[in-house]
Formats: C-alpha cells, sequence, structure tokens
C-alpha cells in the first residue's frame, strides 16, 4: 500500500524526515496559532462569548433544533431508501416500459442541485418547510441509493441468478432469496455513507429556514445581548454535525468489516491464504 | 418559456457565475486536494496526520456550515476583507479539496507496487517517485470518481445563494420579486443544470478512453 512509496529510512532519509518533521509541524502550528490568535482578539476566548451555554432556554432551543435535524434525516432517509429500492427494481426490470421512465427520473434527479430540488418544492409547490427539506432530501438521495443498489445487483455473479433459474426459481424469488441477500452485504458501506451526506444535506434547510441546526446557530450567533456569539456557536454546532456523521462512519466501518469476513467464499479465502504465503515468502 | 425568454439576461449572468465560481473551486480543489493526499502517503508522520485530521473535520461537517463560517463567522476575525464570492470559493475549494485528497489517495493505492518499487530502485528520491511515477498512474485511474466530484462541486455552488452570493441558485429570488412563476423559472434552472453537467460527463468519457492504463 502506501508504505510502499519510501523505503524504511536510512540515517540520511532520516534527517530530511525530521527535518520535515520540524519544518511542517512549524507551519501548521504557525497557521493554526495565527487562527487562534485572531480568535483570541475577536473576544473569543472571554467569558461573554460562551455564556451563552450556561442559560437553559438555549440548552433547550438548541436540542430542539438537534431533534429538527434528526427528525428531517430519520425520515428523509427511511423515504430516501424506499424511493431507492423501487426504482433500482424498475431500473433492473425487464420491461423497457418500466425501465426507461425510472432511468430518466433517476437521471434528473442525480444531475439537479438538491437545493434547487428543495426550492422547487418549497417556492415552487409551496409545499411546508418540513416536507420541502425531505422531499428534497428522499429525491435526490433516492436516486444515488437506487444506482447503488442496482450496481450492487448487477456485481453479484452472473452465475448465482443461471443457478437460481437453472433450479427452476421465477424472477422474483431469484432477486429475493438469492441475488438481494448477496448484494445487500457488499453494499452495506456504500449506503451507509450515502446517509451520512443526507445527514449533512439537511443543513440545507437553514436555507429557505427550517429551523435545524443552522438556523438556530444564526438565531443565537445574532443577538447582541448575548455578546453575538456567532464564532463560538458555529464551532459548537460543527462539533455536534462531525460527531453525529463520525458515529455513521464508524457503523458503516463495523459493517464493512463484517460483511468482508462473512462473504470470504472458500476460493477467496484460499487465495487470501496464498497472497499471506507468498508475502512472507517474498 | 415566458419566464425564460423575458429574463434571458438574468439566466445568462447568473449561470455565468455558478461557472466561475465552479472553476475557480475546481482549480483550486484540485491543487489542495492532490497537495493533500501527498501529505497523507508521506513518510513524515506529523503531516500524515494532519492530513487525515483536514480530510475527517472537512469530510463530515456540511458544506452549508463551512459557508455560514465564511459568511458570518469570517468577518470577525478581522483578516483580509474578501468579497462573498471569494468567501464562498474558499468555502468550497477548502470543503471540496478533502473529497479530492481521499480519491487521489486511492488512486495512489491502485498503482501497483511495483512502479514504486522500480522508481526506487533507479534512485528517485519520495517526491520524484510521487510527482513522476505514482501520480501520474494514479490520476488516470482516478478520472471517473473525480469527475463526480467534481459534478458534486458544480452542483453545491447553489448553496452559495444563501449566503449572498449571485449565482444560478438566486435567480428563484429575483423571479418570485417580479411576481414571475417561480415553479416554471426553476425547472428552467434545472435544465440549465442538466446542461452544464452533461459536457463534465462527456469529457470523463473522452478522458477515460484516452487515458486508461492497460494492466
Amino acid at each position: 500500500m502506501t508504505a510502499t512509496l519510501y523505503d524504511v529510512p536510512g540515517p540520511r532519509a532520516r534527517a530530511t524526515n525530521r527535518i520535515l518533521a520540524i519544518v511542517g509541524t512549524l507551519l501548521i502550528v504557525g497557521i493554526l496559532g495565527f487562527v487562534v490568535l485572531r480568535f483570541a482578539e475577536s473576544g473569543l476566548f472571554t467569558y461573554e462569548q460562551w455564556d451563552w451555554i450556561t442559560y437553559e432556554l438555549i440548552q433547550i432551543s438548541l436540542l430542539n433544533a438537534l431533534l429538527a435535524t434528526l427528525r428531517a434525516f430519520a425520515v428523509g432517509a427511511v423515504l430516501a431508501l424506499l424511493f431507492g429500492a423501487v426504482f433500482a427494481a424498475a431500473r433492473l426490470s425487464d420491461h423497457a416500459w418500466v425501465r426507461a421512465p425510472a432511468a430518466a427520473i433517476v437521471e434528473f434527479f442525480r444531475a439537479v442541485p438538491l437545493l434547487i430540488l428543495i426550492f422547487i418544492a418549497f417556492y415552487g409547490l409551496r409545499i411546508d418547510l418540513f416536507w420541502s427539506v425531505v422531499i428534497g432530501l428522499t429525491l435526490y438521495n433516492g436516486s444515488v441509493l437506487a444506482e447503488v443498489f442496482r450496481a450492487g445487483v448487477n456485481a453479484v455473479p452472473k452465475g448465482q441468478s443461471e443457478a437460481a433459474y437453472a433450479l427452476g426459481m421465477r424472477k422474483t424469488q431469484v432477486m429475493v432469496t438469492v441475488l438481494l441477500p448477496q448484494a445487500l452485504r457488499s453494499m452495506l458501506p456504500t449506503v451507509i455513507s450515502q446517509l451520512v451526506v443526507l445527514l449533512k444535506d439537511t443543513a440545507l434547510g437553514f436555507i429557505i429556514g427550517y429551523q435545524e441546526l443552522l438556523f438556530q446557530a444564526r438565531q443565537i450567533g445574532s443577538q447582541i445581548q448575548l455578546d453575538a456569539p456567532i464564532i463560538p456557536v458555529a464551532i459548537v454546532i460543527a462539533a455536534i454535525y462531525i460527531g453525529l456523521c463520525l458515529v455513521l462512519s464508524a457503523l458503516a466501518n463495523y459493517a464493512e468489516r463484517r460483511s468482508r469476513r462473512r462473504v470470504a467464499s472458500p476460493a477467496e479465502s484460499e487465495k487470501r491464504a496464498l497472497d499471506e504465503v507468498t508475502r512472507t515468502g517474498g | 418559456m415566458d419566464v425564460l425568454v423575458d429574463n434571458l439576461d438574468l439566466y445568462l449572468s447568473a449561470f455565468g457565475q455558478t461557472i466561475l465560481l465552479f472553476l475557480v473551486a475546481a482549480v483550486g480543489s484540485l491543487v489542495l486536494g492532490t497537495v493533500l493526499a501527498a501529505l497523507r502517503v508521506s513518510p513524515v508522520p506529523i503531516l500524515r496526520s494532519f492530513g487525515s485530521a483536514y480530510v475527517t473535520v472537512f469530510r463530515n461537517t456540511p458544506l452549508t456550515l463551512v459557508l455560514f463560517f465564511f459568511a458570518f463567522a469570517y468577518p470577525r476575525l478581522e483578516l483580509v476583507d474578501l468579497s462573498f464570492f471569494a468567501r464562498a470559493s474558499v468555502g468550497l475549494i477548502l470543503y471540496t479539496a478533502a473529497f479530492v485528497c481521499e480519491v487521489v489517495r486511492s488512486g495512489i493505492n491502485t498503482v501497483p507496487v511495483g512502479q514504486a518499487e522500480a522508481s526506487r530502485a533507479l534512485g528517485f528520491g519520495f517526491g520524484q517517485t510521487l510527482t513522476q511515477v505514482v501520480l501520474p498512474q494514479a490520476v488516470r485511474s482516478v478520472v471517473p470518481p473525480l469527475t463526480s466530484v467534481q459534478i458534486a462541486l458544480l452542483k453545491n455552488t447553489t448553496i452559495a445563494s444563501g449566503f449572498s452570493v449571485f449565482q444560478a441558485g438566486g435567480i428563484y429570488a429575483v423571479l418570485s420579486e417580479q411576481g414571475d412563476n417561480v415553479f416554471i423559472g426553476l425547472l428552467w434552472v434545472s435544465l440549465g443544470f442538466l446542461i452544464l453537467v452533461a459536457p463534465l460527463t462527456l469529457l470523463q468519457r473522452r478522458l477515460e478512453n484516452r487515458w486508461s492504463v492497460a494492466r
């Protein structure tokens, strides 16, 4: 992997690396230090700027905002998965009159910016705030998921479906009992990382005024009596988002490890064992 | 059709701004992302961990929040006074670079080990190995995902309309002020994006065909 880009360092390389490490550290510390210094000068580290966190009312409103974000995420995720499943099935259909419109719809929603979809729902069709956000998230992420599902099913070796047909299974049986169980396992990590995207995209609701985390951040950050703590609020909100996304990504990594453990067929594990031997031998 | 014909100037200038924002951010993110990828595979541990920390932070933050920070919090720092356009570009570059970095890094991993070993055997250092042997091959294998990242960037430029940057995402506001049909207007905007995405997809196919490496 990446480690092969350079040799085990000798004395000269070690010296160069040490110099590079020092210069790099100085550079990074310098940039970060400069930013922190500017933060300090803008009064970030004063009590007045962080005072707002101790107010119960603000804590509750932040919590409500977090719930609003999570609600949009949860509803959007469920609907997007459904949308994806339906349209993937349609795109895999044997009938061209089902396949073609499904393909057109999926490609359209994938190419149009999500924000424009939300605008169309909210300003164009005058749907209410929450559902505008959810519908936008569903259409865009559902289309991406439809492609993920389709690719996952197509990636199952052809012999699997051929064998199933040879056993006399019907189309639906082949899909449900043979292809999907195998495909779902291999595409689970991709699906979860798309859900991370969906979670991040809930922040777009801010632009049309859906009262989620960012909206609340703007509200708190512009209150003069709280010393307008926009930078501290932005930092706290960023930490919340990063935390949420990391939890979801950890889930994706876990799923990937699990699927890799289970999916190894006899042939693959044999190959892996062979790799192991040649690696230790070479 | 009326909405488009009556406001042709508006549409053209708005999409012009979108394209400008996209080009600036695309070039910036490709450069920064490649540098970050180089940091992530470098022999110096501290640079590696800086690279991965950067990617973790920016990949898990919503772009809206990044732009939010540059629009509302950045002026408080009283650094260089930048226009909304410049600040949106910086936000887009910083955010997209994290994704470019991951794509380039995965491309570096696809280059066979023998290539780097052979160049080391010829006496190349890390910098030479990376820039003259590994990266040129890596870039070829990542054309499709790199184009996807750039298409995502093109669509993400609309988010800048939430932060006082005039571009295609902001057309609806002008239309609704004039009392035009916003729904139809937004459908034309969608069509505009379909038209902009198409050449990028074509470019991807051409580059893929021309550059694909036989392995």
